[in-house]
């Protein structure tokens, strides 16, 4: 790897705090990103020659400022460029950098980017097109890739989006306590939403499941400005812990291998570590949230050496109380399974048939209810659900696997 | 003596390295590493989890408190350390320069020489 990569490297990982503090000083997207381009250029020469500065977020503002400043009053013509040698200097007094950008400025900042693009017009693959454009600087080709769209139609996406945010007015004062908490909420379910397409990505391992990395990448940055927000805890907890099995959740056809089956020989230990840390660090604050409850339920499965191990109890007392907290009836669903395991088919499935008429449409739905009837020997009943199921089976591999379990009661 | 070497970056960096830049960057130390344990120097490796899995425990009376987070909020986090058998301060510093230039994505290494020294045997 070369030393250039490297540097590149660097500034993808200065991007978000710096696009996001350069936006406070000019009110205005384009020039933002544009003075970030050019700081990045003048790194590119800089940091080769003296190495990385050792602030580089501190040093791309000042540059990056000097820039835009530059570029507008270049527009506006008000006087004559500055003689460039005069910027360069600035590059080297990185000590006043350090004072004038205090870290706690960063957190609304960064906050503040990534919740324009949260903006509620905007739909919400827009909105994760336009974070991973803006925030993490991903290239227009590579989120087209991700997308399976063409380039030129990621382009005009968010061309459109971005001018529709530009138009809707920015809020640049620093926002209130209750503010903060609504934008983080915004911000938290849009990086969920990115790191699911990733996960729905029908292969392991193309572009469009690095989505989950940069889903990752973002709730740790989150993380790191609000490092105290126990819900943002739970969220990257959830990510990593979900991201832990990636290796083991696909079969070498493509098909997913159900959880009771995978080889956990192949899980992430060191995500499921982290993730099992940030959890146990979120429940110590005793406010629970949906993200905590959905971490903490994948992180019953992720202690679990082997399925039997598995403390149904545990995970049954979970889904009680992520039923109060994010009432519906897939996760009511979820907890007739828990309640299968620790209270039997009987108690399950009487839980089961309350979400009859909500859930008919649900592939899961048939298939748990199949299951439980199967148990309890009512095998021409659960044939049924079973028949039912693989008609509103969403991939071949769901339909196989019911199609084994209806082979199974022959 | 015995020295820590003790390695700080900025993990809004290290954490957007992809896999593959991860897996690069280890295999280049590895190489100083081999070096290292076949001049019978090498001690304890240890790489830790993000700060962000931190908490602190403030020495406070009449009881500690616990607090979210790494002991200091700085710019450079502490990621891990090395222990390395070394002759003198230049031999530790030859050392971390040997891992510098194996590991050149910035950062720093601080030297320090260790006092107690028990390698235990967790399991």
């Amino acid at each position: 790897m070369t030393d250039v990569s490297w540097i590149e490297q660097t500034l993808g990982g200065a991007r978000p705090q710096a696009v996001a503090a350069l936006l406070r000083y000019f009110h205005d997207l384009d020039v933002a990103e544009e003075a970030f381009q050019e700081a990045s250029l003048r790194a590119l020469r800089n940091w080769a020659r003296n190495g990385t500065p050792r602030d580089p977020v501190g040093w791309l503002v000042m540059v990056g400022r000097n820039a835009g400043i530059d570029a507008t009053r270049r527009v506006k013509r008000e006087r004559p460029l500055e003689d460039p040698s005069v910027l360069s200097t600035e590059e080297d007094s990185e000590s006043v950098m350090a004072d004038t950008l205090d870290a706690a400025d960063y957190r609304d900042d960064v906050l503040r980017l990534l919740f324009i693009c949260c903006h509620p017009e905007l739909p919400a693959t827009q909105q994760i097109a336009l974070a991973l454009r803006i925030v993490l600087g991903l290239s227009v080709p590579r989120i087209a890739r991700a997308f399976l769209v063409s380039e030129s139609a990621m382009e005009q996406r968010i061309t459109r989006a971005k001018a529709r945010i530009g138009g809707a007015g920015v809020p640049f004062q620093p926002p209130t306590a209750v503010e903060r908490a609504e934008r983080l909420a915004a911000v938290a379910s849009m990086v969920y939403l990115l790191f699911n397409e990733g996960y729905s990505s029908p292969n392991g391992d193309d572009e469009r499941a690095s989505l989950c990395d940069d889903a990752i990448r973002l709730a740790r940055l989150l993380l790191r400005l609000f490092h105290t927000d126990p819900e943002l805890m739970g969220l990257t907890a959830l990510l990593l812990l979900q991201h832990s099995r990636v290796d083991a959740r696909r079969a070498a056809d493509g098909s997913v291998i159900l959880l009771e089956e995978q080889d956990r020989s192949r899980w992430n230990p060191r995500m499921i570590n982290e993730g099992l840390a940030l959890i146990d660090k979120a429940f110590r604050h005793g406010t629970l949230g949906p993200y905590q409850l959905q971490a903490a339920i994948a992180a019953v499965h992720a202690r679990a050496k082997t399925p039997a191990e598995t403390d149904w109890r545990r995970m049954e007392a979970l889904y009680a109380l992520l039923e109060r907290e994010m009432p519906s009836p897939v996760v009511t669903l979820n907890r007739a399974v828990a309640v299968g395991k620790v209270q039997g088919a009987e108690a399950a499935l009487t839980l089961v048939e309350t979400l009859a008429e909500r859930l008919d449409g649900y592939f899961h739905f048939h298939g748990v209810r199949g299951h439980f009837l199967k148990q309890l020997g009512r095998a021409r009943e659960a044939r049924e659900a079973f028949t039912r199921a693989i008609a509103l089976a969403g991939s071949p591999a769901e339909a196989a696997h019911i199609r084994g379990l209806l082979d199974s009661l022959a | 003596m015995l020295y820590a070497i003790l390695c700080y970056h900025s993990e809004d960096i290290t954490t957007s390295w992809t896999k593959e830049q991860d897996d690069a960057v280890l295999a280049r130390l590895k190489v100083v590493e081999d070096k290292l344990a076949a001049e019978g120097r090498m001690g304890p490796v240890v790489r830790l989890l993000p700060t962000t899995a931190a908490t602190t425990l403030r020495k406070t009376k009449p009881e500690p408190l616990v607090i979210d987070g790494p002991f200091a909020e700085t710019k450079e986090q502490l990621l891990g350390f090395y222990m390395v058998e070394c002759r003198d301060l230049e031999q530790a510093l030859d050392t971390a320069r040997e891992l510098a230039k194996a590991n050149d994505t910035g950062g720093a290494y601080e030297v320090r020489p260790v006092g107690i020294f028990r390698p235990g045997s967790p399991r």
